[in-house]
Protein backbone atom coordinates (compact mmCIF):
# COMPACT_ATOMS: atom_id res chain seq x y z
CA UNK A 1 0.00 0.00 0.00
CA UNK A 2 1.61 3.33 -1.09
CA UNK A 3 2.06 5.70 1.54
CA UNK A 4 -0.27 8.69 1.65
CA UNK A 5 3.23 11.30 1.75
CA UNK A 6 5.45 8.88 -0.64
CA UNK A 7 7.65 11.06 -3.02
CA UNK A 8 9.81 8.23 -4.77
CA UNK A 9 7.07 8.18 -7.54
CA UNK A 10 6.33 11.61 -9.48
CA UNK A 11 3.20 12.13 -9.18
CA UNK A 12 1.06 12.53 -13.08
CA UNK A 13 -0.74 15.39 -12.06
CA UNK A 14 -3.19 14.64 -15.45
CA UNK A 15 -4.03 11.43 -14.60
CA UNK A 16 -4.84 12.28 -10.70
CA UNK A 17 -6.97 15.27 -11.90
CA UNK A 18 -8.59 12.75 -14.44
CA UNK A 19 -10.08 10.58 -11.78
CA UNK A 20 -10.67 13.28 -9.36
CA UNK A 21 -12.67 15.62 -11.49
CA UNK A 22 -14.21 12.26 -12.90
CA UNK A 23 -17.97 12.65 -11.05
CA UNK A 24 -19.34 9.31 -11.91
CA UNK A 25 -15.86 7.98 -10.45
CA UNK A 26 -15.81 10.09 -7.31
CA UNK A 27 -19.90 8.91 -6.62
CA UNK A 28 -19.16 5.25 -7.50
CA UNK A 29 -16.36 4.88 -4.46
CA UNK A 30 -18.68 7.17 -2.07
CA UNK A 31 -21.50 4.87 -2.29
CA UNK A 32 -19.63 1.95 -1.86
CA UNK A 33 -17.77 3.12 0.72
CA UNK A 34 -21.24 4.56 2.45
CA UNK A 35 -22.51 1.13 1.79
CA UNK A 36 -19.39 -0.57 4.08
CA UNK A 37 -19.64 1.77 6.73
CA UNK A 38 -22.91 1.43 7.38
CA UNK A 39 -23.27 -2.51 6.94
CA UNK A 40 -20.24 -2.17 9.57
CA UNK A 41 -21.38 0.47 12.03
CA UNK A 42 -24.99 0.28 11.73
CA UNK A 43 -25.25 3.82 11.93
CA UNK A 44 -25.86 5.84 9.26
CA UNK A 45 -24.56 8.96 10.80
CA UNK A 46 -21.06 7.10 11.91
CA UNK A 47 -20.77 5.91 8.37
CA UNK A 48 -21.07 9.46 7.04
CA UNK A 49 -18.40 11.03 8.94
CA UNK A 50 -16.15 7.87 8.65
CA UNK A 51 -16.60 8.05 4.79
CA UNK A 52 -15.97 11.90 5.09
CA UNK A 53 -12.98 11.70 6.87
CA UNK A 54 -11.63 9.11 4.67
CA UNK A 55 -12.22 10.34 1.65
CA UNK A 56 -11.26 13.78 2.60
CA UNK A 57 -7.87 12.53 3.64
CA UNK A 58 -7.49 10.56 0.71
CA UNK A 59 -8.06 12.84 -1.73
CA UNK A 60 -5.56 15.68 -0.38
CA UNK A 61 -3.59 13.17 -1.28
CA UNK A 62 -4.64 11.58 -4.28
CA UNK A 63 -2.08 13.12 -6.34
CA UNK A 64 -0.21 10.05 -6.14
CA UNK A 65 -2.15 7.88 -7.81
CA UNK A 66 -2.43 7.96 -11.44
CA UNK A 67 -4.41 4.54 -11.16
CA UNK A 68 -8.30 4.63 -10.20
CA UNK A 69 -8.01 1.20 -8.83
CA UNK A 70 -4.96 2.16 -6.75
CA UNK A 71 -6.82 4.85 -5.34
CA UNK A 72 -9.65 2.89 -4.52
CA UNK A 73 -7.33 0.44 -2.63
CA UNK A 74 -6.04 2.67 -0.71
CA UNK A 75 -9.37 4.81 0.09
CA UNK A 76 -10.74 1.91 1.58
CA UNK A 77 -7.78 1.15 3.80
CA UNK A 78 -7.95 4.36 5.15
CA UNK A 79 -12.05 3.31 5.73
CA UNK A 80 -11.46 0.51 7.28
CA UNK A 81 -8.65 2.25 10.20
CA UNK A 82 -11.59 4.91 10.38
CA UNK A 83 -14.00 2.22 11.27
CA UNK A 84 -11.92 0.28 13.54
CA UNK A 85 -11.41 3.09 15.26
CA UNK A 86 -15.06 4.41 15.45
CA UNK A 87 -15.91 0.80 16.45
CA UNK A 88 -13.63 0.66 19.42
CA UNK A 89 -15.00 4.19 20.49
CA UNK A 90 -18.25 2.88 20.77
CA UNK A 91 -16.68 -0.54 22.35
CA UNK A 92 -16.33 1.95 25.00
CA UNK A 93 -19.72 3.45 25.33
CA UNK A 94 -22.00 0.59 24.80
CA UNK A 95 -21.61 -2.57 27.56
CA UNK A 96 -21.09 -6.14 25.05
CA UNK A 97 -23.81 -8.39 24.94
CA UNK A 98 -21.88 -11.34 24.86
CA UNK A 99 -23.99 -13.82 22.51
CA UNK A 100 -27.18 -11.27 22.91
CA UNK A 101 -30.65 -11.65 22.66
CA UNK A 102 -30.71 -13.60 19.19
CA UNK A 103 -30.17 -17.18 20.52
CA UNK A 104 -33.13 -18.03 20.76
CA UNK A 105 -33.71 -17.42 17.24
CA UNK A 106 -30.40 -18.97 16.59
CA UNK A 107 -31.86 -22.19 17.86
CA UNK A 108 -34.61 -22.05 15.79
CA UNK A 109 -32.78 -21.44 12.56
CA UNK A 110 -30.43 -24.34 13.59
CA UNK A 111 -32.68 -26.44 14.18
CA UNK A 112 -33.45 -25.86 10.61
CA UNK A 113 -30.30 -27.01 9.53
CA UNK A 114 -29.90 -29.71 11.34
CA UNK A 115 -31.55 -32.89 12.57
CA UNK A 116 -32.16 -33.83 16.45
CA UNK A 117 -29.19 -36.16 15.79
CA UNK A 118 -26.93 -33.53 14.21
CA UNK A 119 -27.04 -34.73 10.53
CA UNK A 120 -28.63 -32.15 7.78
CA UNK A 121 -32.03 -32.17 6.92
CA UNK A 122 -32.15 -33.68 3.21
CA UNK A 123 -33.36 -29.95 2.01
CA UNK A 124 -30.75 -28.52 3.52
CA UNK A 125 -27.78 -30.26 2.81
CA UNK A 126 -24.77 -28.04 1.13
CA UNK A 127 -24.83 -28.70 -2.47
CA UNK A 128 -22.08 -27.78 -4.65
CA UNK A 129 -21.64 -24.24 -5.98
CA UNK A 130 -20.65 -24.63 -9.10
CA UNK A 131 -18.19 -22.26 -10.85
CA UNK A 132 -18.45 -19.43 -8.09
CA UNK A 133 -15.13 -17.74 -9.28
CA UNK A 134 -16.76 -16.86 -12.81
CA UNK A 135 -19.73 -15.79 -11.68
CA UNK A 136 -19.55 -13.64 -8.67
CA UNK A 137 -18.24 -11.03 -9.87
CA UNK A 138 -21.23 -8.97 -11.53
CA UNK A 139 -22.96 -6.90 -9.94
CA UNK A 140 -25.95 -8.82 -9.31
CA UNK A 141 -23.93 -11.24 -7.19
CA UNK A 142 -22.92 -8.16 -4.84
CA UNK A 143 -26.08 -7.00 -4.43
CA UNK A 144 -27.26 -10.78 -3.36
CA UNK A 145 -24.27 -10.85 -0.61
CA UNK A 146 -24.86 -7.07 0.40
CA UNK A 147 -28.51 -8.06 0.98
CA UNK A 148 -27.04 -11.61 2.79
CA UNK A 149 -24.61 -9.90 5.04
CA UNK A 150 -27.58 -7.07 6.21
CA UNK A 151 -30.08 -10.10 6.79
CA UNK A 152 -27.20 -11.28 9.96
CA UNK A 153 -27.94 -10.43 13.23
CA UNK A 154 -26.34 -7.64 14.24
CA UNK A 155 -23.46 -8.89 16.33
CA UNK A 156 -22.64 -11.89 13.89
CA UNK A 157 -22.30 -9.19 11.02
CA UNK A 158 -20.02 -6.98 13.46
CA UNK A 159 -18.28 -9.98 14.34
CA UNK A 160 -17.68 -11.76 10.66
CA UNK A 161 -16.90 -8.22 9.37
CA UNK A 162 -14.03 -7.27 11.44
CA UNK A 163 -12.59 -10.88 11.00
CA UNK A 164 -13.29 -11.05 7.16
CA UNK A 165 -13.12 -7.61 5.84
CA UNK A 166 -11.07 -5.90 8.54
CA UNK A 167 -9.29 -8.95 8.66
CA UNK A 168 -8.20 -8.42 11.90
CA UNK A 169 -7.11 -11.50 14.46
CA UNK A 170 -9.44 -13.74 17.06
CA UNK A 171 -7.41 -11.95 19.74
CA UNK A 172 -7.72 -8.95 18.62
CA UNK A 173 -11.71 -9.22 18.10
CA UNK A 174 -12.08 -10.92 21.50
CA UNK A 175 -10.21 -8.20 23.21
CA UNK A 176 -12.08 -5.07 21.28
CA UNK A 177 -15.19 -7.13 21.89
CA UNK A 178 -14.36 -8.64 24.95
CA UNK A 179 -15.58 -12.10 24.14
CA UNK A 180 -14.14 -15.58 25.13
CA UNK A 181 -12.72 -17.53 22.25
CA UNK A 182 -15.40 -19.98 22.51
CA UNK A 183 -17.66 -17.23 21.82
CA UNK A 184 -15.90 -15.74 19.05
CA UNK A 185 -15.95 -19.39 17.22
CA UNK A 186 -19.39 -19.58 18.16
CA UNK A 187 -20.48 -16.25 16.26
CA UNK A 188 -18.33 -17.00 13.22
CA UNK A 189 -19.47 -20.53 13.17
CA UNK A 190 -24.03 -18.59 13.07
CA UNK A 191 -22.91 -16.13 10.77
CA UNK A 192 -20.97 -18.30 8.24
CA UNK A 193 -23.76 -21.17 8.43
CA UNK A 194 -26.40 -18.08 7.77
CA UNK A 195 -24.32 -16.50 5.06
CA UNK A 196 -23.90 -19.92 2.96
CA UNK A 197 -27.60 -20.41 3.40
CA UNK A 198 -28.61 -17.25 1.93
CA UNK A 199 -25.66 -17.40 -0.70
CA UNK A 200 -27.21 -20.91 -1.80
CA UNK A 201 -30.77 -20.17 -2.25
CA UNK A 202 -30.72 -16.53 -3.36
CA UNK A 203 -27.86 -17.24 -5.75
CA UNK A 204 -26.39 -20.44 -6.20
CA UNK A 205 -29.61 -22.60 -6.65
CA UNK A 206 -31.61 -19.39 -7.63
CA UNK A 207 -33.27 -20.52 -11.46
CA UNK A 208 -32.43 -16.31 -12.09
CA UNK A 209 -28.83 -16.83 -12.32
CA UNK A 210 -28.96 -18.88 -15.11
CA UNK A 211 -29.69 -15.51 -17.27
CA UNK A 212 -26.70 -13.23 -15.63
CA UNK A 213 -23.76 -12.91 -17.06
CA UNK B 1 -18.88 -37.31 14.83
CA UNK B 2 -22.09 -35.75 13.14
CA UNK B 3 -22.47 -32.89 10.46
CA UNK B 4 -23.30 -29.86 13.22
CA UNK B 5 -19.92 -31.16 14.91
CA UNK B 6 -18.16 -31.22 11.51
CA UNK B 7 -19.60 -27.67 10.16
CA UNK B 8 -18.71 -25.61 13.52
CA UNK B 9 -14.88 -27.91 13.19
CA UNK B 10 -14.66 -26.33 9.33
CA UNK B 11 -15.74 -22.95 10.46
CA UNK B 12 -12.71 -23.09 13.59
CA UNK B 13 -10.55 -24.27 10.93
CA UNK B 14 -10.59 -20.57 9.65
CA UNK B 15 -9.67 -19.24 13.17
CA UNK B 16 -7.45 -22.00 14.57
CA UNK B 17 -4.73 -25.20 13.61
CA UNK B 18 -7.60 -28.25 14.57
CA UNK B 19 -6.19 -30.96 16.57
CA UNK B 20 -4.97 -34.45 15.13
CA UNK B 21 -7.84 -35.67 16.68
CA UNK B 22 -10.33 -33.18 15.40
CA UNK B 23 -8.36 -33.50 11.82
CA UNK B 24 -8.53 -37.31 11.80
CA UNK B 25 -12.42 -37.65 12.81
CA UNK B 26 -13.26 -34.44 10.90
CA UNK B 27 -11.13 -36.22 7.40
CA UNK B 28 -13.40 -39.62 7.84
CA UNK B 29 -16.59 -37.57 8.15
CA UNK B 30 -16.09 -35.25 5.05
CA UNK B 31 -15.19 -39.27 3.19
CA UNK B 32 -18.72 -40.20 4.26
CA UNK B 33 -20.47 -36.70 3.50
CA UNK B 34 -21.06 -34.51 0.75
CA UNK B 35 -23.15 -32.28 1.85
CA UNK B 36 -20.11 -31.43 4.54
CA UNK B 37 -17.17 -31.73 1.60
CA UNK B 38 -19.30 -28.98 -0.03
CA UNK B 39 -19.75 -26.93 3.02
CA UNK B 40 -15.77 -27.18 3.22
CA UNK B 41 -15.25 -25.52 0.18
CA UNK B 42 -17.95 -23.51 0.64
CA UNK B 43 -16.24 -21.96 3.57
CA UNK B 44 -13.24 -20.93 1.68
CA UNK B 45 -14.98 -19.36 -1.00
CA UNK B 46 -16.82 -17.28 1.78
CA UNK B 47 -13.36 -16.18 2.83
CA UNK B 48 -12.55 -15.34 -0.62
CA UNK B 49 -15.81 -13.61 -1.76
CA UNK B 50 -15.55 -10.97 1.44
CA UNK B 51 -12.11 -10.26 1.08
CA UNK B 52 -13.04 -9.41 -2.77
CA UNK B 53 -15.76 -7.71 -1.04
CA UNK B 54 -14.15 -5.61 1.23
CA UNK B 55 -11.32 -4.78 -1.85
CA UNK B 56 -13.95 -2.97 -3.08
CA UNK B 57 -15.36 -6.01 -5.64
CA UNK B 58 -18.72 -3.73 -5.75
CA UNK B 59 -17.66 -1.12 -6.48
CA UNK B 60 -16.32 -0.80 -10.13
CA UNK B 61 -18.57 1.85 -11.67
CA UNK B 62 -20.57 1.59 -14.28
CA UNK B 63 -18.51 3.52 -16.83
CA UNK B 64 -15.68 1.70 -15.99
CA UNK B 65 -17.35 -1.46 -16.47
CA UNK B 66 -18.67 -0.56 -19.82
CA UNK B 67 -15.24 0.40 -20.52
CA UNK B 68 -13.53 -3.10 -19.63
CA UNK B 69 -16.81 -4.76 -21.75
CA UNK B 70 -15.97 -3.33 -24.88
CA UNK B 71 -15.34 -5.52 -27.90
Amino acid sequence: MPEPNATTETPDPVAASDSLSDPDFIDGLRSQMLRFARLQLRDDHLAEDAVQEALVGALKNAGSFARKSALRTWVFSILKHKIADSLRYRQRVIASSELGDGELQDQVFMDALFKTNGHWHRAERPSHWTGPQGRVQSDHFWRVFDACLNGLPERQAQVFMMREFLELGSDEICRQLALSTANLHVILYRARLRLRECLENSWFNSPATDVQK
Amino acid sequence: MNCKQATSLLSQRQERPLTQVERLSLRFHLMMCSGCRNFSRQMESLRAMSRGYAKGGASTTHAEREQRDKP
